[in-house]
């Protein structure tokens, strides 16, 4: 976009006043430039430099950002393993019996191989897909008032089905907690174990201001439909991570929670024996379970779309510059040109 | 508990229909309404402030009565026009004479309020009896009245002036009357005239002017006093004037007992009962070249627009004035046939006249009346004028504000009965060409015309003659040859028509089934001037218009008559004037010239149109981009209405958010200049063809809309799948997005950048970060800390971004790839504007706007 010129030269004062009488003149309206709307104005209009400048200029900041998102996404190493059909036994013919079944073991043993030099942190997410957490009576099945306040206990009305159990209050209460994901995961490697990092997986914000450092866990899980984790009862709220996580309830189906962080490098080729609990529940919905390690990068996880979205789109703005400069050499618009004006056009007029 | 709150699948999907309906209620823009008021508020605030509409004579500025029309009056496509103290300034004004072959007064001369005198032996005496009326007097007439009573030509303007004080049915009224021998030494006083025309006012007052003044009028007689010395004069009959003789006559007696007739009237009725032989050869020639002169004076003061009398006299002698006075009398007294035997009677002593002059009187206009006419008629609007005045006056008014031109075909309707301005309808279609919208009728009623009598249709044409106007060319006589016929059709196509209509006629048409054939002809002139029409006639001429088209009426009047029109317009225009406020307070807006409605609807009109036009375009856009967006989530949420947005965003989203830029572009964003607005009128078409908002520049606009909605909702979502991105978090981005999309969307189309405008803008996406702070920083809401977490993730900035460039490249590849290719007028104005190519008189002082 040029600039025009400053709209404000105008000339001030009344021109024809000297005709009335003076008492008259108190009728006029007074002058200003705002009134007048003149006021100094910026006043665009496309030009074919400007125009062309405005795709060169976001090509030129966009094929770089593309680049390097990519190779930022490219950066990140990741495991995905998928395990809630691998890990139910071989002779199984109902999965939802044998989720269901407590007295049926749910351990399982994974086999992972790491492909490329993984650097410290490694991030240990769980992933679910086909789990709508952002369905509207889920995301409203909560009570943020009780989760902050000891005094606030009895407040469940917003937590139906799970408000209440055995006609006394669940703290917390809500489907959101009561669904809580409970399969844990165990890692050995070279014979050695490597230590999960369960702290400051959440929001310091959630452990410091919405959980509640006196809400203690009470009556949770004692209905007769087990839904998750059990909690313990002699910790705070504020210090059960894993329901701190849980319940910032994700925006889409497909998600990632994040259950712990490895601090120790892995190589290329390791071996990780992953020992894991397979308890919850996803037969019923037909979802599915997996397994995540991954690192991380300053664009986060790994995600390609940013950088291939970025490259195109710059992409598209240098042919676009390119093409609208050949068109402004081949037929040229002088701009301004009276003869374009559609009286002008047709002699006849309109 | 297994199934708690299942009612079953069809009621499932009822209730998710219902949470659907109370979400996407934005879709509909009930908050449009009010950010409309609160634009036109503005617009009128502006409007009222326009020092250049503001009338300094009257002390009156522009009023704005309504507050929510002010962008049809940038659709106007019919201006309805009073004519008397509308169009002009209720005042005659005597301008150029032509005596005994000479002219006097100037064309160039400026109108002003100062007398001029010259010094004489009788200055004393002269200055006594001098009216202080304000007529601009010609210094060399007035140095040829100052001479002895010696020559024709001195004889001549004495008897010219003479009939001018004599001639007429004025009443002179004295401010102090005084009979007494002893004050007549003194001066007199001021002497005032009423009578039933300005034109006569004018006449009496010019002569008044120059020395010749009527100071007494009685039924037997009248007193003139001529340059100090009072003649009396006996009137021994009067004959008033009548359109069918297009002249008035007096007879008077002399005080040496000379008998003469004194007359004026119309140049067409005169010029064919002057003296045309004389014994003396040299004489004769002499007054055949006064006479051609004079009818030169005549041509020039027409097409100046003045409106003309031809002066003549004779003495009659002693039989002719016996035979007069017989018939004269028989006919006063008659009781059948009263006009005609008088008619007979004043045809014995009009006839054989000795030319004196002519005479040209200006219907004052308003300042600015002419070329703002001309202007609007550029602009595509059609100008009417509706006046109670008779067909003449009309006529002389619509020539000298260029409304009616040299080169326009007249036709005249003024039947006197039903069957007659049928007839006269049917023929001037026919004539022209024009079509109806029934066609068969149509050929049918030309059939009719080509198999009709001849000589019928000769009457009639002669007829429509003699309504003419001399100045005007009026067709011949309709050729019975069917091929003549219809080379005649194709040749009147090209020309520009004016209809003129007079009351009686409008009787008959306007209670008939005539106002079809009325409005077919009516729409096919480029003038329309009705003449003598009562006021609720001008209502239902404007109704005729308005019940027969979708295109905006506009009538502006002055006084109690016009009201019934104003009211019956879709915009009416009182003006502040002479007949006081009732056309003020029956109107939408109120100023106190003609010449403002050129910059009402060049300038603020346009404006106002491209204003709100905009807005309201932008308006759907923001709420079905919102809308949109979250349309698109629902169907990744098992179909089960859930926001992702916090309440308290999507409230503030069209209260807080996105609403004072809308409103502040809508009062003040100018695409052009007044000064470019008022040099191109014909910039105003865009206004009259829709080009600012219609039915396929919506369908654009939502086709920009959904993919804009598109690019908000899968930008985000292909970047956070799989992810651990929460549902409020999630909300925040698109929050944010949408709000500072919707806000550049509307910054690319800002074609006047102010200090404001970046305030409201820049300043909307900055409250957008603080509502946001704010809402995330109440721990009691689940949102609680989200815009922290997430202001510090680079990946959300280059979500925002991209979602910015994606959503509005589109949009602006196709602006400027029709500008380049397709530009409008009002593109190509603005970079001759911006790009200084415009004539370098079009500077901004308020004299050039004035001129």
């Amino acid at each position: 976009m040029s600039s025009g010129q400053e709209a404000g030269s105008s000339s001030g004062g009344s021109g024809d006043g000297g005709a009335a009488a003076p008492r008259r003149n108190t009728r006029k309206p007074k002058y200003s430039k705002f009134t007048q709307q003149e006021l100094p104005a910026c006043k665009p209009i496309l030009t074919p430099k400007w125009v062309i400048s405005v795709f060169v200029l976001v090509g030129v900041i966009f094929v770089p950002i593309g680049l390097v998102s990519l190779k930022a996404s490219r950066k990140v190493v990741e495991i995905v393993d998928r395990y809630d059909d691998a890990c139910v036994p071989a002779n199984t013919t109902d999965k939802l019996a044998y989720i269901q079944n407590p007295t049926i073991s749910k351990n399982c043993r994974r086999t992972l191989k790491v492909p490329k030099d993984m650097d410290a942190p490694i991030f240990v997410y769980y992933q679910l897909d086909n789990f709508y957490q952002n369905h509207r009576r889920y995301v409203k099945s909560r009570s943020d008032a009780q989760l902050r306040d000891p005094k606030k206990a009895n407040d469940t009305s917003t937590c139906d089905p799970e408000g209440t159990a055995n006609g006394m209050a669940i703290v917390p209460c809500g489907l959101i907690a009561w669904s809580i994901f409970n399969d844990t995961y165990g890692f050995v490697r070279n014979s050695k174990n490597l230590p999960v990092d369960k702290k400051n997986i959440s929001w310091k914000s959630d452990r410091e201001h919405k959980f509640g450092r006196d809400v203690f866990p009470k009556n949770f899980q004692n209905g007769s439909l087990i839904g998750g984790k059990t909690l313990d009862p002699n910790k705070s709220l504020s210090k059960q991570e894993d329901l701190i996580v849980w319940m910032r309830t994700a925006a889409l189906p497909t998600f990632r929670k994040l259950y712990g962080r490895i601090h120790t490098d892995l190589k290329k080729g390791d071996t990780i024996t992953v020992t894991l609990e397979n308890n919850y529940n996803t037969y019923s919905f037909s979802g599915k379970k997996k397994l995540v390690l991954s690192t991380s990068t300053w664009l986060g996880g790994k995600n390609d779309f940013l950088g291939l979205a970025y490259l195109s789109v710059g992409g598209l703005c240098f042919f676009l510059a390119f093409a609208f400069t050949l068109l402004y050499l081949i037929k040229p618009r002088k701009m301004g040109d009276n003869n374009y004006l559609s009286w002008n056009r047709n002699p006849a007029g309109r | 508990r297994k199934d708690f709150k299942f009612y079953g699948i069809a009621l499932e999907i009822f209730f998710s229909f219902l949470s659907s309906v109370i979400i996407f209620q934005i879709m509909i823009p009930i908050s449009l309404y009010i950010t409309m008021e609160l634009v036109r508020v503005g617009q009128s605030y502006f409007m009222i402030g326009d020092t250049r509409m503001y009338d300094s004579s009257s002390g009156s500025r522009f009023q704005c009565r309504s507050l929510n029309i002010n962008e049809d009056l940038g659709q106007i496509r019919y201006i309805f026009s009073d004519k008397t103290g509308t169009l002009t300034q209720n005042k005659m004004e005597f301008h150029q004479a032509s005596i005994y072959g000479k002219n006097y007064g100037s064309p160039l001369q400026v109108t002003g309020d100062s007398s001029y005198e010259i010094s004489t032996t009788e200055s004393s005496r002269q200055q006594g009896s001098k009216s202080k009326s304000g007529v601009n007097v010609d210094a060399e007439l007035i140095a040829l009245l100052s001479q002895p009573l010696v020559g024709e030509e001195r004889l001549s303007a004495h008897d010219f002036f003479l009939t001018l004080a004599a001639c007429n049915t004025v009443i002179p009224v004295s401010t102090e009357n005084s009979l007494d021998l002893v004050n007549e030494i003194n001066e007199i006083g001021r002497i005032d005239y009423q009578g039933e025309s300005p034109d006569e006012q004018a006449l009496v007052t010019a002569a008044s002017a120059y020395g010749y003044t009527l100071v007494e009028r009685t039924t037997g007689h009248i007193v003139v006093d001529v340059q100090g010395e009072k003649i009396r004069l006996d009137v021994l009959g009067l004959h008033e004037f009548d359109s069918v003789r297009k002249r008035m006559s007096v007879v008077v007696r002399f005080p040496d007992n000379i008998v003469k007739v004194l007359v004026k009237g119309a140049d067409t009725s005169m010029l064919s009962i002057l003296r045309r032989e004389d014994d003396d050869e040299l004489h004769n020639s002499l007054h055949a070249k006064i006479r051609e002169t004079t009818e030169n004076h005549l041509s020039g003061y027409s097409s100046e627009g003045l409106r003309t009398l031809v002066i003549g006299s004779k003495n009659l002698t002693d039989a002719e004035f016996g035979e007069w006075q017989e018939r004269y009398e028989e006919a006063s007294t008659s009781m059948t046939e009263r006009s005609a035997k008088l008619r007979q009677a004043a045809a014995l002593v009009e006839c054989n006249l000795t030319l004196l002059g002519a005479t040209g009187i200006e219907d004052k206009l308003q300042d600015g009346v002419p070329e703002a006419i001309e202007s609007l008629r550029q602009a595509g609007i059609k100008v009417w004028v509706l006046t109670g005045d008779k067909q003449e006056t009309a006529i002389s008014i619509g020539l000298s504000c260029r409304l009616l031109t040299q080169n326009m075909h007249l036709i005249v309707i003024n039947g006197s009965s039903e069957f007659e301005c049928r007839r006269l309808l049917a023929d001037a279609k026919a004539k022209f060409g024009i079509k109806s919208s029934d066609s068969g009728r149509d050929c049918q009623d030309i059939e009719h015309t080509h198999n009709g009598d001849v000589s019928k249709l000769r009457t009639s044409n002669g007829h429509m003659s003699e309504s003419g106007i001399h100045n005007f060319e009026l067709t011949g006589v309709i050729a019975s040859d069917k091929s003549e016929y219809s080379e005649k059709v194709a040749n009147f196509a090209d020309t520009d028509l004016a209809l003129v209509i007079d009351g009686s006629s409008l009787v008959y048409i306007l209670e008939k089934d005539l106002e079809s054939e009325l409005f077919d002809l009516a729409t096919s002139c480029k003038v329309v001037i009705c003449c003598r029409v009562a006021p609720l006639q001008k209502a239902g001429i404007v109704d005729l218009i308005k019940s027969r088209t979708s295109d905006m009426t506009l009538a502006i009047g002055d006084g109690a008559n016009d009201v019934s029109m104003i009211q019956m317009a879709d915009v009416g225009v009182g003006i502040c004037g002479q007949e006081g406020r009732q056309a003020v307070m029956a109107s939408d807006f109120a100023m106190g010239q003609f010449r403002f409605l050129k910059r009402l609807l060049l300038v603020h009109g346009h404006w106002n149109y491209q204003r709100i036009a905009y807005m309201i375009l932008y308006n759907f856009y923001r709420n079905a981009v919102f809308v949109l967006m979250l349309f698109w989530y629902i169907l990744h949420t098992a179909y089960s209405a859930t926001l992702a947005l916090t309440d308290w965003s999507s409230v503030f989203y069209s209260l807080i958010y996105t609403s004072i830029p809308t409103v502040v572009v809508g009062i003040l964003d100018k695409d052009l200049s007044h000064n470019t607005l008022l040099h191109y009128p014909r910039l105003y078409e865009t206004g009259l063809q829709n080009e600012g908002y219609n039915l396929t520049l919506f369908w654009i606009t939502m086709l920009d809309t959904l993919w804009q909605s598109l690019v908000l909702f899968y930008v985000p979502f292909f970047t956070y799948n799989i992810s651990t991105m929460d549902i409020w978090s999630m909300g925040s981005l698109w929050t944010i997005a949408v709000v500072i999309l919707v806000n550049i969307h509307l910054a690319m189309d800002i074609q006047r950048w102010v200090l404001i405008t970046h305030l409201a803008v820049w300043g909307s996406i900055a409250a957008t970060f603080l509502c946001m702070v704010l809402i995330d920083s109440i721990p009691i809401f689940p949102n609680y800390g989200t815009i922290y977490n997430m202001a510090a993730s680079r990946t959300y900035w280059l979500s925002v971004c991209l979602i910015i460039v994606l959503g509005l490249l589109p949009r602006f590849l196709c602006k400027v790839i029709y500008q380049t290719f397709w530009p409008s007028d009002i593109q190509i104005a603005r970079e001759a504007e911006l790009l200084k190519k415009l004539p370098r008189q079009l500077g901004s002082r308020p004299a050039s706007d004035i001129s």
